[in-house]
């Protein structure tokens, strides 16, 4: 259950090897959680993330087959984790790729990947934990979306589009379980450094996989619907949205 | 199921926090917690099981039943029978304290136990074992409860402390979990008047209120302390200390000594009603510290045998409604435990720790407890209690009410389940020694475990904890970290030696 102060005793990580859901697992560990179940595409990655759930003090761990890419398998998959766990508080849908914006313009298969992990296959699968969860009566979900997703960026508009999906499904999602005990909190973090983003110039506001998990959990405990990493995002991008085009495109990155 | 019995709903405890939706079977009739027990335990597809809920001020998540059946009992409110010679007297499960006070005072009984409010039911008076300010000379509620009916998923007893003395004590404090209490039996006490006598004085310190408790409370049926939470220094832990028992009718003013039945009239009114919920932060240091220093300047330095309605001693905040949407969206939490007599010194550094932190306490309570039943998840026992309300969203209030839990199990003490939304499964088993008792007697009446709550998920009372088998092979391939035997130690050894 998620006690009184937002804490929960168990967490699914849709995308199990996410940095920023491992930053989310270092806090969460030391609190109440205890059963962590990593679902992502199996390898080196995702056991390394299964042993740094075990080094921050989670008691189960297991790693599950994963792949946000085959929509067929989402509800056996999902359901086979609720029915060998039971209830899960907390759900964590940190699926994504940045995708390679030049390359994938060149290249329209590959954009569509972008897309079908980012917005598609992430959609199928929350809907199936929406489910899983207003049938327990109670349950969080997290959404890591991005600013990106508020305007498309030419640098960056694929990712941008798919997290901008994401973004809209998990607004409808979140206001369909209303009132079920059934909470979204949506993401919004800007730049975060890391390993996705590794090699790029930092966009202003740069955030970190720890400063992001820190917000996600005093959202938790909020239970506030949006949160943006850092706050200031916010107002920058209340701003940004009502920018003219002129002067959007020629914002540097 | 033949349609549902009931509507889904959301629900919290008073403290507002951590909402789950249930299915509310109303309980017009016993025979319907019967059907929604049955109905609850044949369906195997919504094993999510049943609990009861009376008027919902638990503080936690005690009357919640996340994807469950919560059965209201506050339908259960038929006056069964009354013996006004002996003050014996037989209810429905959902009459609420309010009920008896309104229809029995007047006849010259009053009930045995009151807590700070008295919107709260017979059946989870019992359930939650709870207490007033007399627990030092009078126990707690469950010892003057005479009978019960039990509705049990094994079937419906008729339960007695001599009947099956088990079963009666796992079921007082046992938070609706060995079952539905429908009815009950109450010893009420004899009363002349509506009014109490009470003294009132200021107690500079801790150590002065503690003295004054320690060598008058024997002297007062009737005994509780406020204490100013965020007075730091050489005036840590000022207080106000009201002690007193009931008004005889020569006590009170010619007024009423000529007028019996005013005397003895109870009418209680809600005053207002908090009619929003307002943005978080209305209770701050700020706010809730210009409410002590008047509390404290406003109590009358020594007052002696002072007539004041038993409403105004008994249950101020009843006066006004919704008071803990005060608290904001993020809702609030009380933090109550007992430490034994001579580890007074845990409640001073409790004191010290929050008052050091500045958090706002707006209602801090102090109270002696005698010698507790023998429930075994019963919460009073002999020594001192502290009841702290704390509004959610200090940064850290979590990690901090761990280090008090384990302040208040070092002392060997407790926490109150019935206010209690998020202590650790670990340390309540380190603080409730005699959970497997319970264990083994709720395990006797309830061998499938249909009987659950969050708060019993949340402590792992309905065996809900653990991860079930798998019913079918499960779709997910299951691999264990290969670091995870070695790595996991570390980290349990790493949280133990804290």
């Amino acid at each position: 259950m998620i006690d009184a102060t937002g804490r929960p005793q168990s967490v699914l990580v849709l995308g199990g090897s996410s940095e920023i859901a491992q930053s989310i697992l270092a806090k969460l560990c030391p609190g109440r959680c205890r059963t962590v179940i990593l679902a992502g595409r199996d390898g080196p990655k995702l056991q390394a993330a299964a042993e740094h759930a075990a080094v921050v003090g989670a008691d189960t761990i297991e790693t599950v087959d994963f792949d946000a890419t085959d929509i067929d398998s989402h509800a056996k998959v999902i359901d086979g984790i609720f029915r060998q766990f039971g209830d899960i508080d907390l759900v964590v849908a940190a699926a994504g790729v940045l995708g390679d914006q030049e390359a994938d313009e060149r290249d329209p298969v590959a954009a569509a990947r972008v897309i079908t992990t980012n917005f598609t296959g992430l959609a199928s699968a929350m809907l199936v934990v929406a489910a899983r969860l207003k049938a327990q009566g109670y349950g969080r979900l997290v959404v890591l979306s991005s600013v990106a997703g508020l305007r498309a960026r030419k640098a960056n508009f694929i990712y941008g589009a798919s997290k901008s999906g994401l973004d809209a499904f998990s607004q409808g999602l979140s206001d369909s379980l209303h009132g079920s005990g059934v909470r979204v909190t949506i993401v919004r973090p800007g730049f975060v450094v890391g390993r996705m983003t590794q090699g790029m110039d930092p966009a202003p506001f740069p955030t970190t996989p720890e400063a992001v998990a820190d917000a996600v959990v005093r959202g938790i405990e909020s239970g506030s619907a949006v949160v943006y990493v850092p706050s200031i995002l916010r107002w920058v991008f209340a701003a940004m949205r009502s920018l003219p085009g002129w002067l959007w495109r020629r914002l540097p990155g | 199921m033949n349609g549902p019995l009931g509507r889904r709903a959301l629900l919290t405890g008073w403290g507002r926090t951590a909402p789950t939706s249930a299915e509310v079977v109303h309980a017009i009739h016993p025979d319907i917690v019967d059907q929604a027990m049955k109905a609850a335990g044949s369906d195997p597809a919504l094993d999510r099981g049943l609990i009861a809920r009376g008027l919902g001020r638990s503080y936690g998540d005690a009357a919640q039943n996340a994807g469950g059946t919560v059965v209201d009992a506050t339908w259960l409110d038929a006056i069964h029978q009354v013996d006004l010679t002996r003050g014996l007297i037989t209810v429905g499960a959902g009459v609420s304290l309010e009920t008896l006070m309104e229809r029995f005072v007047p006849m010259g009984w009053f009930v045995p136990v009151t807590p700070g409010t008295r919107m709260v039911t017979v059946g989870g008076a019992i359930a939650a074992d709870i207490h007033g300010k007399n627990h030092h000379r009078e126990g707690s509620f469950c010892s003057h409860v005479t009978r019960m009916t039990l509705v049990t998923p094994t079937g419906t007893v008729e339960l007695s402390p001599r009947s099956d003395p088990e079963l009666f004590w796992a079921t007082a404090g046992g938070m609706g979990l060995t079952g539905v209490i429908t009815d009950a039996t109450l010893q009420m006490i004899a009363v002349e008047t509506s009014y109490m006598l009470v003294d009132t004085e200021r107690a500079t310190d801790l150590d002065d209120v503690m003295d004054k408790m320690v060598t008058g409370d024997a002297g007062y049926r009737y005994s509780v302390a406020w204490i100013d939470c965020q007075a730091t220094g050489s005036r840590l832990g000022r207080s106000v200390l009201t002690r007193g028992d009931h008004a005889r009718l020569g006590d009170l003013p010619v007024r009423l000594r000529g007028d019996p039945d005013r005397a003895r009239a109870f009418h209680p009114r809600t005053l207002l009603t908090v009619p929003i919920t307002p943005p978080n932060g209305l209770l701050n240091p700020l706010t809730v510290g210009m409410f002590n220093e008047f509390w404290f300047r406003r109590a009358p330095r020594h007052e002696v045998a002072k007539p004041q309605h038993l409403t105004g001693f008994f249950h101020p905040l009843d006066g006004i409604g919704a008071w803990n949407r005060l608290y904001g969206p993020t809702g609030f939490l009380q933090y109550q435990f007992v430490v034994a007599d001579q580890q007074g010194e845990t409640v001073r550094r409790v004191i010290e720790r929050l008052s050091s932190l500045k958090l706002a306490s707006f209602l801090a309570v102090l109270k002696r407890f005698g010698p507790g039943d023998p429930g075994p998840l019963s919460f009073p026992m002999a020594g001192w209690t502290l009841a702290l309300d704390l509004p959610i969203g200090f940064h850290r209030l979590d990690s901090l009410l761990d280090e008090l839990d384990q302040m208040v199990v070092a002392a060997g003490g407790r926490v109150y389940l019935a206010k209690d939304s998020r202590v650790s499964s670990e340390a309540f088993a380190a603080m409730y020694p005699r959970l497997d008792e319970w264990r083994a007697v709720r395990h006797r009446v309830d061998p499938d475990g249909l009987l659950r709550s969050d708060l019993g998920r949340r402590l792992g009372l309905c065996g809900d904890a653990r991860p079930r088998p798998a019913r079918k092979r499960p779709a997910a391939k299951k691999k264990r970290a290969p670091a995870k035997k070695a790595a996991t130690s570390t980290a349990t050894n790493e949280r133990s030696s804290r």
